[in-house]
């Protein structure tokens, strides 16, 4: 019983770590309906300008921050400039197609910058159990993936709160809603979305930094946008909740379906599962669970 | 690519008034050179490896020419192709660099055994050698069927059953593996496969329980394996890993408090790549290595004095790793094939049949081992035709937080059954492509 | 002034509905033809033929295969490689297993059974649509390469799990060289190409179209919905199962399953979005396009900083390489986002009216 409690605390906290990845997508797919598959590669961004600023300058942590997040904007607001605003009304697919070609960009100009070089990144925090519950419970709690969830949690409350309850969240809102909609009511549309792609980059920057500390600053960081994707399709593109809960979701159940079922079928199924799961559930609910449902009229 | 182009094109434009006019022949003799072609990556996820590997390589290359003038005379010239790690791209680089110079590419190092599967049928037709160090086709070693194709050193059998053996000096004898349980951790794709056979067999023979887990590519994410290690409580977990897989395995090991001293890594699994991006998690943990890692050798200092007193060097920072390190062997075992080659061929230009033969005979011993200054950074290798490997040994280091420790001499597990396992697998392929096995001499 | 089709009458409605009704086409086409199949062989390089013109001709037909499926039929799918990778490994299976089995009749029985596999992974398309559907095929993409890994039967128990592909033999003509490997490869996708054609133009063709442009508006004119969608699926996997069996046969002669991975999915889905989506240009001049890009890019690089005597640092060249990669995507789809195809359209449209503007 512990071990299944452990294996289902694990996904959940794992599960989280996908949630990170998956908010950046939401972001922006809610704003701006582009399925930006460069966010693995800004988030691989993200870590390395972290890292490399620190290595250069032997910058203390919060001003290595603070300076990535600067860049991250830039490369936020670049994106919306000179990738997707000449693109506006395009099919969907030449968004997604535009974004991988960015994806392949960012990562070229990451590596030229910094180099291919493998980073450690040391938040001061290491990936050990919590000993108390270990030796109470003898459960295994990483002290590692409980901050990572505490931080998850705190940036969708915030995210939460900044789209609900602030002006500029409204207006998001309605821009969600509808473009055109929007711009006739006066809201500038443009300076929105540079507004969430520069929230999509400090999203990153948390993921990257995040998965980073846990996996070395390294080109495999760009993988985790696989790990996000099914994940959105279970939560559904255009929600923030969706991307927790779904993360949740696929966390535990692949971790679950890997201990349990993986040994039946010669294991390492966690790498399609979570796309069945996910698939399974889209049968069921073809929106994700909380996308917005889509009425096809004639 | 580190070629100055006016040479290239003086080397190229030579080449096709020879062609021509049969006349310019003398321009080609006075400046001999020996052309390398290099299949190289250094982006994508594993491009941190191949900047190491290759970096090694092009340095030593260099030191030749700086310091020896080339090999016997014959200056080494080479181009690098980014092959991304893609077997598309390998193919292409490998047909843009074998027709580049009459003489062929001397010998292509794919460093991806996918791209070594793509090129093997083609590498006899084209007569170009293929050096596959510690990768690639495990029966290859036997030279009748693949005549082509030098798994040079040991091929991943060896590997295999020296992990096994090192856990068991560790435990303090093979007998004493009786009833012990291992957990082989792999990367699930064809490389991470290559190790069950022997893995198994070293099971039933020495009595251990074995179970073995795989990890979905990429492998940035391990949560659901080690748990499962977490509650079968194995005495020893070999890794079997390539890339991020290696980190995130030592990170997770730390986070459900299982040892590092008791993880044992392959030769692709025991890097400063892999270490140091987990951190302190890593330290204490045993790897296998083909080439020792470290700066104290005299070929190192010679590359340092010549190559990069003369600013000629790459990377400076990765000089010493341990894929650097392998990265020059790698280098040093093809410029020795083309010195072998040369002694029977004569002080020329090496075609790709010559350098054939020349790795086929390769002998370093001890002794040429310290005149090039590798002293003990090598085991010794001879290589015949029907072994083409040469070494079949395999040696252990451990991560000491900063750097890579010796912890073990130079061993070999149980050499019979990889050799009959070999023998095996390479006449099943015989069958299959209908090769008569036979030795090619010169 | 040449390119006109004045005085080309039409007397029947078979001429009308020709693949080429206008004259200069089918000249320009004949000429393709006879430059593909007699020219090329006679003047390009082992190198020109093994390394750009074989695969540019395989990955055409995955293009080809794809473009049905999302350019005419409207089904998003990331899963091409996964077929590709069914297709090889079950020509190689038929081709190993039964005696005596013909080397194109393994092919048309791999993209059969990427075709029933196609159409297994198409059942979600009738309740899913657009991008999540898209995200669904990774299933497929996943799923696919790790169970080709897991059971050793399907590369004939090979320790690596690499299968190693039979010799090209069609009926005693054994087909190494690069030249014939070529014309082997040209053959297949020749004919292929013109059956795709002429199905576009069917009603299966017209079926597909009008569920791509609404699914419910076609099901109200009396479409049926399921048949057309797995149908697409089928035809679309079967293109892809036949390119997946060129490339393990003719391209590389040796694979792996991870060699089918998410990489070679977008690589084809490239295609068919800088070639133009719904066109059959589009899928050669994509493929063309993403096939020469990167090899073009790295010449220029390395060879181009050299000959103005700037030696790059090794490695520098290869991410130079990848941020113009991306960034000419980019470009590419802010200038033409119909793809490649429409550009073709334009000048051929100008070249009707040349040398008058109007």
């Amino acid at each position: 019983m512990s071990f299944f409690l452990e294996v289902l605390i694990g996904g959940l906290l794992a599960g989280v770590m996908y949630s990170l990845v998956a908010l950046g997508f939401v972001l922006i797919y809610k704003a701006s309906g582009v399925f930006n598959f460069a966010q693995g590669a800004m988030v691989f961004f993200a870590a390395l300008t972290f890292t490399g600023l620190q290595e250069a300058w032997q910058l203390p942590l919060w001003l290595a921050f603070v300076l990535t997040l600067g860049v991250m904007v830039g490369v936020g607001i670049a994106t919306e400039r000179v990738v997707l605003r000449p693109l506006v009304n395009q099919p969907q697919i030449t968004l997604f197609m535009a974004t991988i070609g960015l994806a392949f960009f960012i990562e070229g100009v990451a590596q030229l910058v910094w180099g291919t070089n493998i980073r450690r990144l040391d938040l001061g925090l290491q990936d050990e159990p919590i000993e108390a519950v270990m030796e109470r419970f003898n459960l295994l709690v990483s002290k590692f993936d409980l901050v990572a969830a505490l931080v998850a949690g705190a940036l969708v409350t915030v995210l939460a709160v900044f789209f609900n309850k602030t002006r500029i969240g409204r207006a998001l809102r309605a821009v969600a809603d509808d473009h055109q909609a929007a711009l006739a009511v006066g809201i500038p549309l443009k300076q929105i979305w540079a507004i969430v792609w520069s929230v999509a980059g400090f999203v990153a920057l948390v993921a990257g930094l995040l998965w980073g500390a846990r996996n070395g600053v390294q080109f495999a960081l760009t993988f985790v946008a696989l790990k996000a994707l099914p994940v959105l399709i279970l939560g559904g593109f255009e929600s923030i909740l969706g991307a927790i809960v779904g993360g949740l979701i696929i966390g535990a159940a692949e971790k679950l379906a890997e201990v349990y079922l993986g040994q039946y079928v010669g294991g390492g199924i966690e790498g399609w599962f979570a796309y069945a799961l996910a698939l399974l559930f889209l049968l069921i609910r073809p929106e994700g669970l909380f996308g917005e449902r889509h009425i096809d009229r004639v | 690519m580190k070629t100055p182009w006016f040479q290239r094109s003086l080397a190229a434009a030579a080449f096709a008034l020879a062609i021509v006019g049969g006349v310019a022949t003398d321009a080609v003799a006075q400046q001999p050179t020996q052309f390398i072609g290099i299949t190289g990556y250094r982006v994508g996820p594993y491009g941190a490896n191949g900047a190491a590997f290759f970096g090694g390589f092009i340095d030593y290359l260099n030191l030749v020419n700086e310091r020896d003038g080339g090999v016997n005379g014959v200056r080494l010239t080479w181009e690098e192709c980014e092959t991304e790690y893609n077997n598309t791209k390998g193919v292409e680089c490998y047909e843009r660099l074998k027709t580049k110079v009459a003489t062929g590419p001397t010998a292509i190092h794919p460093m991806s055994t996918g791209i070594t599967y793509a090129i093997l049928d083609k590498a006899p037709v084209d007569k170009i050698p293929l050096i596959t160090m510690g990768y690639g086709r495990t029966d290859a070693t036997d030279g009748r069927v693949f005549p082509w194709v030098f798994p040079l050193l040991s091929n991943y059998w060896d590997n295999a059953t020296g992990i096994v053996k090192f856990i068991a000096e560790k435990e303090g004898g093979e007998d004493k593996l009786k009833g012990k349980k291992l957990v082989l951790l792999y990367h699930d794709s064809a490389y991470g496969k290559e190790p069950q056979p022997v893995m198994e067999a070293e099971a039933k023979k020495l009595g251990f329980e074995l179970k073995m887990i795989p990890v979905p590519h990429p492998g940035n994410e391990q949560q659901s394996q080690w748990l499962q290690i977490r509650q079968y409580k194995p005495d020893w977990v070999v890794l079997w890993g390539w890339g991020v897989m290696n980190a995130t395995a030592l990170q997770t090991a730390q986070k459900t408090g299982f040892p590092r001293e008791k993880m044992v890594g392959n030769w692709w699994a025991g890097s400063e790549v892999d270490t140091q991006a987990a951190g302190p998690a890593a330290t204490g943990y045993y790897a296998a290595t083909l080439a020792l890692a470290g700066k104290n050798y005299p070929v190192v200092a010679d590359i340092e004095k010549f190559v990069y007193g003369r600013s000629k060097g790459g990377d400076a920072k990765l000089v010493g790793t341990v894929l650097w390190n392998r990265g020059m062997a790698a280098a040093m075992f093809t410029v020795e094939a083309v010195r072998k080659a040369q002694e029977k061929y004569g002080k020329k230009p090496m075609t790709g049949e010559q350098v054939r033969w020349g790795i086929e005979n390769l002998d370093i011993n001890a002794g040429r081992l310290k005149s090039l200054g590798f002293n003990t950074m090598l085991p010794p290798v001879k290589t015949s035709c029907t072994d083409h490997g040469g070494a079949g040994v395999v040696r252990f280091q451990q991560w000491t937080g900063t750097e890579w420790k010796i912890a073990s001499d130079w061993m070999n597990g149980d050499r019979a059954m990889v050799r009959r396992m070999v023998e095996e697998s390479a006449a099943k392929y015989a069958t299959e492509k209908g090769i008569k096995p036979a030795c090619m001499g010169s | 002034m040449f390119y006109r089709e004045a005085g080309q009458f039409k007397t029947s409605y078979a001429t009308d509905q020709q693949i080429f009704p206008i004259r200069q086409d089918r000249i320009a086409m004949a000429v393709l033809l006879a430059v593909a199949f007699v020219a090329v062989p006679l003047a390009a390089s082992p190198y020109w033929l093994t390394a750009i013109l074989i695969p540019f001709l395989t990955f055409s037909l995955a293009a080809i295969g794809l473009n049905i499926l999302t350019g005419y039929a409207g089904q998003l799918s990331l899963g091409s490689a996964a077929f590709m990778a069914v297709g090889a490994v079950a020509a190689y299976n038929f081709e190993a297993r039964v005696p005596g089995m013909p080397l194109l009749g393994s092919f048309v029985l791999g993209g059969l059974t990427a075709a029933g596999v196609g159409v297994l992974f198409g059942l979600p398309s009738l309740r899913i649509k657009g991008f999540y559907l898209a995200v669904a095929t990774l299933a497929a993409q996943f799923f696919i390469p790790w169970l080709l890994v897991k059971v050793s039967w399907f590369s004939n128990d090979s320790t690596s799990g690499a299968i190693s592909t039979q010799p090209l033999e069609i009926a005693g003509w054994l087909a190494d060289t690069p030249t014939e490997k070529y014309l082997l490869v040209l053959t297949i996708v020749a004919v292929m190409a013109l059956v795709a054609k002429n199905l576009i133009r069917s009603a299966t063709g017209r079926a597909w179209m009008a569920v791509r442009d609404m699914d419910v508006a076609a099901e109200v004119i009396g479409i049926r919905i399921v048949r057309t969608k797995l149908t697409a699926f089928a035809v679309s996997s079967f293109y892809c199962g036949v390119a997946g069996a060129l490339y393990a046969f003719a391209n590389l002669g040796s694979v792996q399953p991870e060699d089918f991975n998410l990489d070679l999915s977008f690589r084809i889905l490239f295609m068919i979005i800088v070639g133009g989506v719904g066109s059959m240009a589009g899928s050669f001049l994509g493929a063309a396009f993403i096939t020469l890009l990167p090899i073009a890019l790295d010449l220029l690089l390395t060879d181009g900083a050299a000959a103005i005597g700037l030696a790059l640092p090794p490695g520098v060249a290869s991410m130079a390489q990848l941020v113009v990669f991306g960034a000419l995507i980019i470009f590419f789809l802010i200038v033409e986002p119909h793809g490649l195809a429409r550009l073709w359209q334009i000048g051929k449209e100008k070249a009707r009216l040349w040398p008058f503007p109007y």
